[in-house]
């Protein structure tokens, strides 16, 4: 499965990448399960993903407020809570 | 329903202007501008960068707006927010609603703001005498938008 990966905020600014298309395996099945995949590419990863710190998840541009399925072909952002207005 | 998200200032007057136009229905319009401020949190601020998610923005935007015509009767609601840099003094924000009565557009303006504040992906970074900073999101912001849950 293809995704288009976005970071946006502060989580750009640490992983020093905006966006980024990846093919993960068939053990990433949901937006939990790509996040853990991608805590395990290194120290800042791992660090800045990590469950304790409060992000965001949205797919295909919607925000995913619980644990949902991916596609190929899905965007999946991943950001800090929004501080607009 | 109009939701622009644009670098440049706006100007009040000419936004309601054209709101209202050809609408002799419209007894009631309320705005709200959001503006920077020169302090936040004890720490005094340079200047502020906004960053959104280019395209999801617009789509929270427009999907607030449908979601406050569809509690309130209400005739229009523009939103404008400004992205890049800007300093203190400067709008940020604008948000208006015409409607029949002042009641109905008082409510969708203030829930259209409260939902923004919440659920429209920008973030603000600040630029402080001793560098720059994310801004962290307010649970009081949260806590806003919790009111307008339907019970």
């Amino acid at each position: 499965m293809k995704l288009q990966l976005r970071f946006f905020a502060s989580l750009r600014e640490g992983l020093g990448l905006s966006e980024e298309l990846v093919s993960v395996p068939a053990s990433v099945v949901t937006t939990t399960d790509l996040r853990a995949w991608l805590m395990q590419r290194g120290e800042v990863w791992a660090q800045l993903l990590n469950s304790e710190r409060a992000l965001r998840c949205a797919v295909n541009q919607h925000i995913a407020a619980e644990n949902i399925a991916l596609s190929d072909g899905d965007e999946v952002a991943f950001f800090p809570p929004v501080t607009g207005g | 329903m109009t939701v622009r998200i644009q670098t440049a200032d706006f100007d009040l007057s000419t936004e309601i202007a054209a709101l209202r136009s050809g609408n002799l229905e419209v007894g009631a319009i309320v705005s709200f501008i959001g503006t920077v401020r020169d302090m936040n949190e004890g720490s005094q601020v340079n200047s502020m960068e906004l960053e959104h998610y280019a395209g999801m923005t617009e789509k929270a935007l427009a999907d607030i707006i449908v979601e406050a015509k569809a509690r309130w009767s209400i005739h229009e609601a523009l939103v404008i927010h400004r992205i890049g840099k800007m300093l203190p003094g400067e709008q940020i924000v604008l948000v208006a609603v015409t409607g029949q009565h002042r009641g109905e557009a008082f409510s969708a303006c203030e829930f259209i703001m409260d939902y923004l504040k919440t659920a429209a992906p920008f973030w603000k970074k600040e630029a402080t005498p001793t560098g720059e900073h994310w801004v962290d999101a307010r649970s009081t912001d949260d806590e806003a938008m919790a009111r307008w849950r339907k019970k």
